[in-house]
């Protein structure tokens, strides 16, 4: 059977020694700058902070993959081209691109470090994922959270590179890359500058009665009930009113976690390379615990053992968990 | 900046709202002596403050018969206790249980899941929480830990206590 990476968030330094020390094979970072799509304050490495954390990781046997996932736009292309030359200069051990002028650079100048298509590029088909292949030599794609299992066997026999799948955290259902309802509410886009809800623009507002309405700007997102869980204050996991509804409802997505711990086997039957664990933006409990979970379960089924799977409910948004379209595209 | 109310009181738990107000200037010394050794330790968590080091947080545990200010601005830094009913004025306010707050000064609550589960209040600028956050869980090992270790065996016994209630809580969530 083989063996699949386990790929583990981390948004601060510390963050990245907990992922290490919990058991990833890879962790995933960024810089603090809008050249990664968790461009969040307070978040993210300095230069000076990756070099030491890529030595870190290295020491212990982990690979680092650079995120700079993001869109540049004209004129700004100076910030992607120095984070990967940083990058270069630190060792990482690919980069998570997603825009076709950042991995045209890096296959021109770099071409022996390993090219990884983000899931900012939306490609899930054959077609789309041969050329990035063909055109930028990249070795692994990671897939948009939109298809079954069974699809994504049948991708693995068509293409030319390893697969990486999301296995917890944000269900992220968005075509993302192109998703710009950030962009219309705040005049910041997540594409572009990496921020998807900008924490500046997000205001929650405690009722009298102990509820909380949750705003984004100017536009009201949802309101919970005193005892009612929460979600993140993102525009496609608001509940609006419609005029044929009765009701405020989830228009686009609702607060809820993707958890594919039941589906490893599956996914590793299906030809799935790599598991991803979503959560730059979570603690150093969050990442200890969901990678040590995960590398529990993957270990106990290489091991051909029943996988021990933790309980992550606590974790979720929302404290609500799906296996989404991964187990079927009806899963709302 | 949030005007100085107290929207939020606490009944005072149990025996203690027969007790006169706690005196509070027993504790400020230590606070002063906490925040000081923590900033002292970790000089890169004030980056990770960015614009929000002059910021004005209230800390409301809930359940204790005061609130915090926090404010990180290595140039001036304050942290101090007030009484429930003269919260200072804030530019953003966090509401927890008190063992959730320690829980996060731990280095094992996630910020993320108690707002989920609505066990912690965020008001105010967001954006300045948010850099709060990030930097404090950036701080390598256990604030929590530290603090208790510059009060020693007691400062441990008693954290030992706490990490104990608060793994009963979780038990029973």
């Amino acid at each position: 059977m083989k063996r699949p990476e386990l790929v583990c968030p981390a948004g601060t330094p510390a963050a990245l020694r907990t992922a290490v020390e919990a058991g990833a094979d890879a962790v995933y970072c960024g810089f603090q700058n809008a050249t990664n799509a968790r461009n969040f304050p307070g978040l993210n490495f300095t230069p000076e902070e990756m070099e030491a954390s890529v030595a870190f990781a290295h020491k212990l046997g982990t690979k680092v993959l650079l995120a700079i996932n993001t869109f540049p736009t004209a004129g700004r292309f100076d910030l992607w081209r120095d984070a990967v030359d940083m990058g270069a200069r630190y060792g990482v051990d690919a980069f998570i691109v997603a825009d076709i002028g950042v991995a045209d650079y890096v296959k021109r100048t770099y071409p022996e470090i390993r090219l990884h298509l983000s899931v900012q590029a939306a490609a899930s088909s054959p077609e789309a994922i041969r050329y990035y292949a063909r055109e930028f030599g990249v070795k692994r794609v990671v897939l948009p959270r939109i298809l079954t299992v069974p699809e994504i066997k049948q991708l693995a026999r068509e293409i030319p590179c390893e697969i990486e799948t999301f296995i917890f955290g944000n269900h992220g259902l968005m075509v993302e890359g192109r998703c710009s309802l950030t962009n219309y509410v705040t005049g910041l886009s997540t594409n572009m500058d990496g921020v998807c809800s900008p924490a500046a623009d997000v205001h929650y507002d405690k009722q009298p009665d102990g509820s909380v309405t949750t705003r984004l700007a100017d536009f009201t997102i949802d309101s919970f009930a005193p005892n009612e869980q929460a979600g993140y204050p993102t525009i496609c996991k608001g509940r609006y009113n419609a005029p044929n509804r009765p009701d405020a409802y989830y228009a686009f997505e609702e607060p809820i976690s993707l958890n594919l711990s039941g589906l490893l086997p599956a996914l590793i039957e299906a030809g799935v390379d790599a598991f991803k664990i979503e959560g730059r933006q979570r603690s150093r409990a969050y990442v200890k615990s969901a990678v040590s979970a995960f590398r529990t379960a993957v270990d106990s089924i290489l091991a051909g053992q029943e996988p021990q799977l933790a309980d992550l409910l606590a974790l979720t948004e929302g404290q609500k968990q799906t296996e989404g379209a991964f187990k079927t595209k009806k899963w709302r | 900046m949030q005007e100085s109310t107290d929207i939020h009181p606490a009944p005072r738990p149990g025996l203690t709202r027969f007790l006169p107000p706690m005196p509070l200037f027993l504790l400020q010394p230590i606070l002063k002596r906490v925040v000081t050794r923590v900033a002292r330790e970790n000089p890169s968590l004030f980056n990770r403050l960015g614009p929000h080091k002059t910021a004005r947080f209230v800390v409301d545990p809930q359940g204790l018969p005061f609130g915090l200010l926090l404010i990180p601005n290595p140039e001036a830094l304050t942290f101090r206790a007030f009484h429930r009913n003269a919260e200072p004025p804030s530019d953003a306010r966090i509401a927890g249980k008190f063992l959730d707050l320690l829980g996060l000064m731990d280095g094992g609550a996630d910020g993320d899941a108690l707002f989920f589960s609505r066990d912690l209040d965020v008001s105010g600028n967001t954006e300045a929480v948010v850099c709060l956050r990030n930097a404090l869980d950036d701080v390598e090992g256990s604030i929590a830990e530290t603090v208790a270790g510059m009060f020693g065996a007691p400062g441990r016994a008693a954290l030992t206590g706490l990490r104990r209630m608060a793994a009963k809580k979780g038990d029973h969530a």
